[in-house]
C-alpha cells in the first residue's frame, strides 16, 4: 500500500465539511465521512447518559448502607446504565464512526456500496434511541439489560415495553451497517488491493460485520418473543405457561456474546493500525493476525453457554461450553504476543494514540485472563453474579473497547478534522484514564472474590474500603472521560493544521488529504505493495 | 452483479405456491398426526422459505458468493440449535 503514489493537493475548503453548509446538508447526507459524524454526536450524547448512571450507582456504593436511592432505583440505574453503554454506545462505537469514516477510505473507494441505507441506519439507530429515552423518563425499566425472563415478560412492573422495542430496533441499524460493510469489503477494494494487503482494521469491520449479520436477528427474534408473552401470555419463556426460561437465556447469550466481540474485535484493528504507526514497523505475523480475527469472531458464536453455568444448563453442556470458551483465548493470545513483537525492536513514538494502545493491550490481557477463570467450570460456580464478573468485562468493555474507540479517535482526529488536539492535554487524560480505571475496577476484582454480589445496592461493612477506592477510581475516570471531550472541541477553534499525514502512517486513507474531499480521492488510488511497510524514505510527513 | 430479469409469470406463480402452502398448514393443524405434527410444520415451513429466498429474494440467480453467505446463515441456525439442544436432551 505505501507504493501507493497520488497525493492530492490539500485544498483547503474543499473538503466534506465544507461541501454543504445548514443543518439539512448533514441530516440528509450520504456521504459516509459525514454520517460517521452524525454517529459520533449521537453516541458520546449516549456515552455521557450511561455515564450519569455508572456515577449514581458509584456513589450508591460509597457507603454500606442505601442512602441515596432506594432499592428498585438502584436496579432501573444498573439497567439503565447497561441498556445504554452497550446498545447505544459501545455496538455502535467503533464500526459506527470510525468504521464509516475509514472503510471506504482505507479501501480505496468512493464512499460505502449502499450510502443510503447508511444514513437509513443513522435514523433507525436514533428511533431506537428515542424509545429508550423515553422509557428512561417515564420511569426507567429495572430487568438488568440482560432481560432475563420471566421476571421481563410476566413479573417486572417498569417500562420493559419501550425498551425491548428500542433494542429491536437498533439491531436493525446494526444489521445495515454490517451489510454495508460487507459489500463493500467485497466489492469496492481498489485495484490491486487484495484481501491479504488489506489494513487489519478492514479485516476486523469485516469480521464484526459477519457476526452483526449472523448474530443480531436471533436477539430480534428473542425480543419479539419475550414481547409476545408479556403483551399477549404467548408461553414461551414462563414456566407458569408451559415455557423455558433458559430457553430465554440461550438465545439471548447467542447475540449476547458474540456482541461482545462486535464490541472488542473493531478495537483490536483499530490497535495494529496504531502499533504499527508508531513502533514503525510491520506487523508481526499479517496472516496469522487477519486469521486470528475470523477465528474470534467464529469461535465468539460457539461459548454463550459460559453464561449459563449455574442457570439450570446441564452439566454436559456445561462441560462442552467451558472447553470451547478456552479455545477464544488461543486467538486472542495470537493477538496480543504480535502486538508485543511488532513493538519489539521498535522505533516506538510515544504519541497519544499508541498510549491508549498500551493501555488497551494490558487491560485486555488482564479482562481476557480473567475471564478463563469464568470459563472454569468450579471457579465459577464460587464467581457468578459476584463483582468479578462485573470487573472482568468492564475489563474488555471499557479497558478494551473504550480504550480502542479513544485510541482511534486520537488517531484519525486529524484525518477527520483537519486538526491536531493538544498532545500534553491528551497524553495526560490517557494517563488518567488508565490509572482511573484501575482504581475502579482492580478492587471489584477483590471484591467478587469475597463474595460481594453484583447489583446489590447494599453491602456487608468489610467491603467499603474496597467500594470508596472504586468510587474514587470512577470520578478520576469520569473526569479523562471529560477532558478529551474539552481538548479535542477545542481544537475545532483553530485553523486546520495538519497535512494528509501527520503520522507518516500507511495505509490509502493517509495519502488523501485532511479532511478528506466528499469522494475521498482525486484518482482512484492503485495499490501495489503490502500493507505496514514502514521504512524510513516512505514517511510522509507533512 | 448481473441484474437477472425473473419474468412476471414466475412470481405469480411462487405467490400461489405459499398461498396454496398455507391452506396446507391451516388444513393440516386440524388433523392429528402425532409426534408427525412438528415436523410437518417445519416442513412446509421450510419449503416456504426455501421458495422465498430462491424466487423473491433472487438467490437462485446470483453468484456464489451470495450462496456462502445464505449457506452462513443456515450453518449458524445449525450451530444455535446443536448446542441448544445438547443442554435439552442432556439435562
Amino acid at each position: 500500500m505505501s507504493n501507493t503514489v497520488h497525493h492530492s493537493v490539500v485544498d483547503r475548503e474543499n473538503d466534506y465539511i465544507h461541501a454543504g453548509y445548514g443543518l439539512k446538508s448533514w441530516l440528509l447526507t450520504v456521504d459516509h465521512k459525514r454520517i460517521a459524524i452524525l454517529y459520533l454526536i449521537s453516541i458520546t450524547i449516549f456515552f455521557f447518559v450511561g455515564g450519569f448512571f455508572a456515577f449514581l450507582l458509584r456513589l450508591e456504593l460509597m457507603t454500606p448502607a442505601g442512602d441515596i436511592v432506594s432499592a428498585e432505583t438502584y436496579n432501573k440505574l444498573f439497567t439503565m446504565h447497561g441498556v445504554v453503554m452497550i446498545f447505544f454506545f459501545l455496538i455502535p462505537s467503533i464500526p459506527a464512526v470510525l468504521g464509516n469514516f475509514l472503510v471506504p477510505l482505507m479501501i480505496g473507494a468512493k464512499d460505502l456500496a449502499f450510502p443510503k441505507l447508511n444514513l437509513m441506519s443513522w435514523y433507525v439507530y436514533n428511533i431506537g434511541g428515542i424509545f429508550a429515552l423515553y422509557a428512561l423518563v417515564n420511569g426507567g425499566v429495572d430487568t438488568g439489560w440482560t432481560f432475563y425472563t420471566p421476571y421481563s415478560s410476566t413479573y417486572s412492573l417498569s417500562n420493559v415495553v419501550p425498551v425491548v422495542i428500542g433494542a429491536f430496533i437498533l439491531g436493525f441499524s446494526s444489521i445495515l451497517t454490517a451489510l454495508n460493510f460487507i459489500v463493500t469489503i467485497h466489492k469496492m477494494r481498489a485495484p490491486g488491493l487484495t484481501w491479504f494487503k488489506l489494513p487489519l482494521f478492514i479485516w476486523a469491520s469485516y469480521a464484526t460485520s459477519i457476526i452483526t449479520v449472523l448474530a443480531t436477528p436471533v436477539i430480534a427474534i428473542t425480543l419479539c418473543l419475550l414481547l409476545f408473552e408479556r403483551l399477549m401470555g404467548v408461553g414461551i419463556f414462563d414456566p407458569a405457561l408451559g415455557g423455558d426460561p433458559i430457553l430465554f437465556q440461550h438465545l439471548f447469550w447467542f447475540y449476547s456474546h458474540p456482541a461482545v466481540y462486535i464490541m472488542i474485535i473493531p478495537s483490536m484493528g483499530v490497535i495494529s493500525e496504531v502499533v504499527t504507526c508508531f513502533a514503525r514497523k510491520r506487523i508481526f505475523g499479517y496472516k496469522f493476525m487477519a486469521y486470528a480475527i475470523m477465528a474470534i469472531a467464529i469461535f465468539g458464536f460457539l461459548v454463550w453457554g459460559h453464561h449459563m453455568f449455574i442457570s439450570g444448563q446441564s452439566v454436559y453442556a456445561g462441560f462442552v461450553f467451558s472447553a470451547l470458551s478456552f479455545m477464544v483465548a488461543i486467538p486472542s493470545a495470537i493477538k496480543v504476543f504480535n502486538w508485543t513483537a511488532t513493538l519489539y525492536k521498535g522505533h516506538i513514538e510515544f504519541r497519544t494514540p499508541i498510549l491508549y494502545a498500551f493501555g488497551f493491550i494490558g487491560l485486555f490481557t488482564i479482562g481476557g485472563l480473567t475471564g478463563l477463570f469464568l470459563a472454569s467450570l468450579a471457579t465459577d460456580v464460587h464467581l457468578t453474579d459476584t463483582y468479578f464478573v462485573v470487573a472482568h468485562f468492564h475489563y474488555i468493555m471499557v479497558g478494551g473497547a473504550v480504550m480502542g474507540y479513544l485510541g482511534g479517535i486520537h488517531f484519525w482526529w486529524p484525518k477527520m478534522t483537519g486538526r491536531m488536539y493538544n498532545e500534553a492535554w491528551a497524553k495526560f487524560s490517557a494517563l488518567i484514564l488508565f490509572v482511573g480505571f484501575n482504581l475502579t475496577f482492580f478492587p471489584q476484582f477483590v471484591l467478587g472474590y469475597l463474595g460481594m454480589p453484583r447489583r446489590y445496592y447494599i453491602y456487608p461493612d468489610e467491603f467499603q474500603v474496597l467500594n470508596v477506592l472504586s468510587t474514587a477510581g470512577a470520578t478520576i475516570l469520569g473526569l479523562g472521560y471529560i477532558i478529551p471531550m474539552v481538548y479535542l472541541l477545542w481544537s475545532l477553534r483553530k485553523e486546520k493544521n495538519v497535512g494528509t499525514n501527520p503520522w507518516g502512517a500507511t495505509g490509502l486513507e493517509w495519502t488523501t488529504q485532511s479532511p478528506p474531499i466528499t469522494h475521498n480521492f482525486e484518482k482512484t488510488p492503485v495499490v501495489t505493495g503490502e500493507p505496514y511497510v514502514y521504512q524510513e524514505e516512505e514517511k510522509v510527513v507533512e | 452483479m448481473s441484474q437477472h430479469v425473473i419474468p412476471q409469470k414466475v412470481y405469480y406463480l411462487v405467490f400461489v405456491t405459499l398461498i396454496l402452502l398455507t391452506l396446507v398448514t391451516v388444513d393440516v393443524a386440524f388433523y392429528n398426526f402425532g409426534f408427525l405434527n412438528i415436523y410437518i410444520a417445519m416442513g412446509i415451513a421450510t419449503v416456504k422459505a426455501t421458495i422465498v429466498a430462491l424466487y423473491f429474494m433472487h438467490l437462485r440467480y446470483n453468484p456464489r458468493l451470495t450462496w456462502l453467505f445464505a449457506g452462513a446463515g443456515i450453518l449458524w441456525l445449525f450451530i444455535m440449535f446443536v448446542l441448544t439442544i445438547a443442554d435439552y436432551i442432556t439435562r
